[in-house]
């Protein structure tokens, strides 16, 4: 497919984002980001081991960043100031590198964000330079006014971090990829490739995702599904479904010329 | 000097040190790392010639898998 998903002025032709947690070792982290055909892929900044383990191997050996766009994340944020605060440290680790996503969470419980300090966080980074994809909830009003900020991409929860529950609203969803001229992204809830498929149908412009693929049975093999369902629904989507009929039938077979009895 | 890094305070024999000798002696040059030293972001091309004082509160952050 030629058309491709634009973040903050740059192509891509995956529109699978994926997180480079959970994974059982650096080794299958990569295969599954291979097999998803991702270009995006997030990760966390946390303090670094002082000490015994201070020479065990890094993501970056096995996702050079070279190779893929990273999206640093304030996973285990709460506040504006520390989401802030990490992303500038992201800036620095990755030599100026200004696409991150922003979150700011509420609640420890159930990861839900926090809008009003991801509203807060936002303005300052966008004013610092920074191309913001910002986790929020799926209300369509927050959701525009994040794009009003100079978000890059706003990505609305379809469920709750880690909880593969789905799209619980995909009318909210709507809403806001009808209300919105930035690319909309679902981030978070999705559990299998038919869920992102909906994402997909409903307009989404790309779904980011980690557990789904991370805690499947097989991480390989599913990484794979979810690239195909991204595909098979953004085409789907391209293509126009057909109206429903409700309680309405149309035979696909012509009604002329069936045999009759004598 | 006592510096803090990461949460922990850790005592040094050295009077002076940069950042540099610092990742020299923690076995963390050539890491890809950001640091922040009293809550001011150091660019990687100053390690060499900032000196830490007693006191001095260091976050050594990197990139970790994460969604």
């Amino acid at each position: 497919m030629s058309e491709q998903l634009i973040i903050a002025g740059k192509s891509y032709h995956s529109r699978l984002l994926v997180g480079t947690g959970k994974y059982k070792d650096f080794t299958e982290t990569r295969a599954a980001i291979d097999a998803s055909g991702a270009q995006i892929v997030t990760v966390a900044i946390r303090r670094t081991n002082i000490g015994q383990t201070a020479g065990a191997p890094s993501l970056l050996e096995y996702l050079p960043p070279e190779e893929f766009t990273y999206l640093p994340n304030t996973a285990g944020c709460y506040s504006a100031d520390d989401a802030v605060r990490t992303l500038r440290l992201a800036r620095e680790l990755l030599d100026g590198h200004k696409l991150v996503k922003l979150e700011v969470l509420g609640d420890p419980k159930t990861l839900y964000p926090n809008v009003i300090e991801t509203i807060s966080a936002a303005k300052v980074l966008v004013k610092e330079g920074f191309d913001v994809m910002v986790y929020t909830s799926d209300d369509p009003i927050i959701a525009k006014q994040l794009e009003d900020i100079g978000c890059c991409a706003v990505m609305p929860l379809a469920s709750l971090i880690g909880s593969g529950m789905g799209i619980l609203n995909p009318w909210n969803l709507q809403i806001i990829i009808e209300n919105a001229k930035i690319p909309v992204l679902v981030d978070a809830g999705v559990g299998c490739a038919g869920d992102a498929a909906i994402a997909m149908e409903l307009g989404c412009d790309g779904v980011l995702m980690n557990t789904a693929i991370a805690a499947a049975r097989d991480p390989i093999m599913m990484a794979g599904a979810m690239k195909k369902a991204i595909e098979a629904g953004r085409e789907s989507y391209l293509a126009g479904r057909m109206p429903k009929k409700l309680y309405s039938a149309s035979p696909s077979s012509p009604s002329a010329g069936l045999i009759t009895a004598a | 000097m006592k510096i803090s890094i990461n949460g922990n305070v850790k005592q040094f024999e050295n009077e002076k040190l940069t950042i540099s000798a610092l990742m020299l002696t923690l076995n963390l040059t050539g890491k890809r790392l950001a640091i922040e030293k009293n809550g001011a972001i150091v660019p990687r091309s100053q390690f060499s010639e900032v000196q830490l004082q007693d006191g001095d509160v260091l976050e050594i952050v990197g990139a970790v898998g994460g969604g």
